[in-house]
């Protein structure tokens, strides 16, 4: 739970408009403070919470398709979970995307722990990291063409497995 | 994979530097790793210059997995995230869905999650050191801690009748009470634990080749194990005094007296050490919540439909009949609101966090698991870099590294 303190350093720095998370679904659970920060201003936001709201540990980076969500409003909603070394205070930095500038600002710059975790997302939802120092797939093989964790990608696939190219002792 | 290589050589090598630079490629099934991850490594003689990881080899899709299976089912994936301490993914899992869901599981259940977990960290640490010692030269106390493991798996088995795929835990409780048989042999363990440990400290310890192939190796500093989102263990022991348990109690850490271990050296043979001392603590908490063990049920009450009511009450009276076909009928199943959480537990190896998004159904919309592993194995590149080959197997034992868990 974020302490008022923070929300007010937001306010008095930001305004209050751009990151209030409203009513958009789905909700926060109780007990959890969320922001929602404009796509253009996200690395601005978080350079803000680092260095002079204390947050200097990076959770979690990661990423949720709202394709099928009933009221959704937006596609991507990218989610950075920061946390306080000292005081424990959490805060959960939202930022929503929609197709096709599916781009933000990297926070490898902020954070060393946030390459492989943005790496992750950009392999599984494709959503790319200016800046980022290198931005190649991690878990599935480079020559896999989709973003799998995307709502539109099958359970089983589209047959990568069966097609997957053998390599001969020749080749080798 | 020729990209994993192109990106370990630096833009513009010299033909001097050539001559002496060449690339080792270790694993991805290789003993000493003990799973299956690969790395590239750039080596001048012995001295490692540039690793690089490529991992994505046990690759199982279990977050997309988590977007198909309800909540109760999908607790046997957790199992096998980090096959290590599988209790505590089951405890994260459910911890995370009954947050979700606004659901507080009674005491007795959360003193009884609280054993099992910090079991798992006892079973997780022994197997971490003991193989970081086998790796390093020091087969005896690997043997020790083994067989120790051993008899906690076999509690486990008496615990729910698997000594890995345990999937204790259900949405509200847990698959059922703590058997007398379990407590007793739990007891029993308790007694003759503590020697056997002290033997392993005494083999270890003060063990030349052990300490001098793990002092100063790898050393992590504070500022660096923050920056690289650092959790557990690893963080504590490079002076990050942060323990989820201390810090945001969860399932009744508060009741508890313990420790927060931590050290400032940061390199791998305090992350060993500060693993053997949060046993003493592991210990402690166990002895504290069997003695106090609260009466009363385990499960929540059936009016929260998520669990499945008693069967006595299924066969005697109309109500919890219905609340059984609640439960079970596929068309019916318990709701959960349109709303996101993030819940994390202290796990063996750092912070376990899972992201959940509800939909209205009982399968989650999304299932993020933040693993430790994962982002722990991104600074072995760091930890390395300027080491000799050998050290590798140190680094890797002290960062206890789950492919499974790593790749998911």
């Amino acid at each position: 739970m974020a302490d008022t303190a923070t929300l007010d350093k937001l306010k008095a720095r930001f305004g209050e408009a751009d990151w209030k998370a409203g009513d958009r679904l789905p909700s926060a659970s109780p007990g959890e403070s969320r922001i929602v920060v404009p796509q253009s201003q996200l690395a601005k936001y978080l350079k803000f919470l680092k260095t002079d709201c204390g947050f200097d540990l990076l959770v979690d980076v990661t990423c949720v398709d709202y394709l099928h969500f009933r009221n959704a409003k937006d596609r991507f909603g990218l989610v950075y979970c920061l946390a306080n070394t000292t005081t424990s205070e959490r805060l959960i930095v939202r930022c929503y995307l929609n197709e096709p500038d599916l781009t933000v600002e990297s926070a490898v710059p902020l954070w060393e722990g946030a390459n492989w975790l943005e790496r992750e997302v950009y392999d599984m939802f494709g959503i790319v990291f200016g800046g980022h120092p290198d931005l190649r797939r991690i878990l599935l093989p480079d020559e896999f063409a989709d973003h799998p964790l995307r709502k539109d990608y099958p359970l089983r696939g589209r047959g990568e497995r069966h097609n997957f190219h053998r390599l001969t002792r020749e080749e080798g | 994979m020729a990209t994993a290589l192109e990106a370990s050589r630096p833009d513009t090598p010299s033909s001097e530097e050539l001559d002496y630079r060449w690339t080792l490629n270790f694993g991805p099934q290789h003993p000493a790793t003990h799973t299956t991850l690969r790395l590239v490594l750039q080596i001048e003689g012995e001295r490692v210059v540039e690793a690089t990881p490529d991992i994505g080899y046990l690759h199982s899709g279990f977050e997309k997995i988590g977007e198909h299976l309800n909540f109760n089912q999908y607790v046997t994936v957790t199992d096998r995230m980090n096959y290590i301490s599988p209790l505590a993914n089951n405890v994260a899992w459910h911890n995370a869905v009954e947050k979700l869901l606004g659901i507080e599981v009674p005491k007795r259940c959360q003193y009884i999650r609280v054993i099992l977990v910090e079991l798992a960290r006892i079973s997780d640490h022994l197997l971490c050191n003991g193989a970081c010692a086998l790796d390093t030269g020091a087969f005896t106390a690997f043997l020790y801690a083994f067989n120790e493991r051993e008899k906690l798996m076999h509690l486990f088995e008496t615990l729910c009748g698997a000594r890995f795929t345990t999937s204790y835990t259900r949405t509200g409780g847990l698959m059922y009470d703590l058997t007398p048989a379990f407590i007793s042999e739990l007891r029993g363990w308790l007694k003759t634990f503590p020697a056997v440990f002290a033997d392993v400290l005494r083999l270890l310890n003060r063990n030349r080749i052990f300490v001098e192939r793990t002092k100063g190796i790898g050393v992590l500093t504070k500022a660096e194990a923050i920056s690289r989102s650092a959790t557990g263990p690893i963080a504590r022991a490079s002076g990050v005094t942060r323990d989820l348990r201390k810090d945001q109690p969860y399932m009744s850490y508060q009741d508890f007296d313990f420790n927060v271990i931590c050290s400032k050296e940061g390199d791998c043979f305090h992350r060993y050490l500060v693993r053997m001392d949060e046993i003493t603590e592991s210990l402690k908490i166990i002895h504290q919540a069997l003695e106090n063990l609260p009466a009363g049920p385990v499960n929540v009450d059936a009016d929260e439909r998520t669990i499945l009511p008693d069967k006595s009450k299924v066969y005697n009276t109309i109500e919890g009949l219905i609340s059984h076909f609640e439960v079970v009928m596929t068309n019916r199943g318990f709701q959960t609101p349109l709303a996101e959480c993030y819940s994390a537990i202290e796990s063996p190896n750092g912070e376990l966090g899972f992201y959940l998004v509800g939909d209205g159904s009982e399968i989650a919309y999304r299932a993020r698991c933040r693993p430790p592993s994962y982002i722990h194995f991104a600074m072995f590149p760091h930890l390395i870099r300027g080491h000799l080959v050998s050290d590798i197997v140190a680094v890797l034992g002290s960062l206890n590294v789950i492919a499974a868990e790593l790749d998911r």
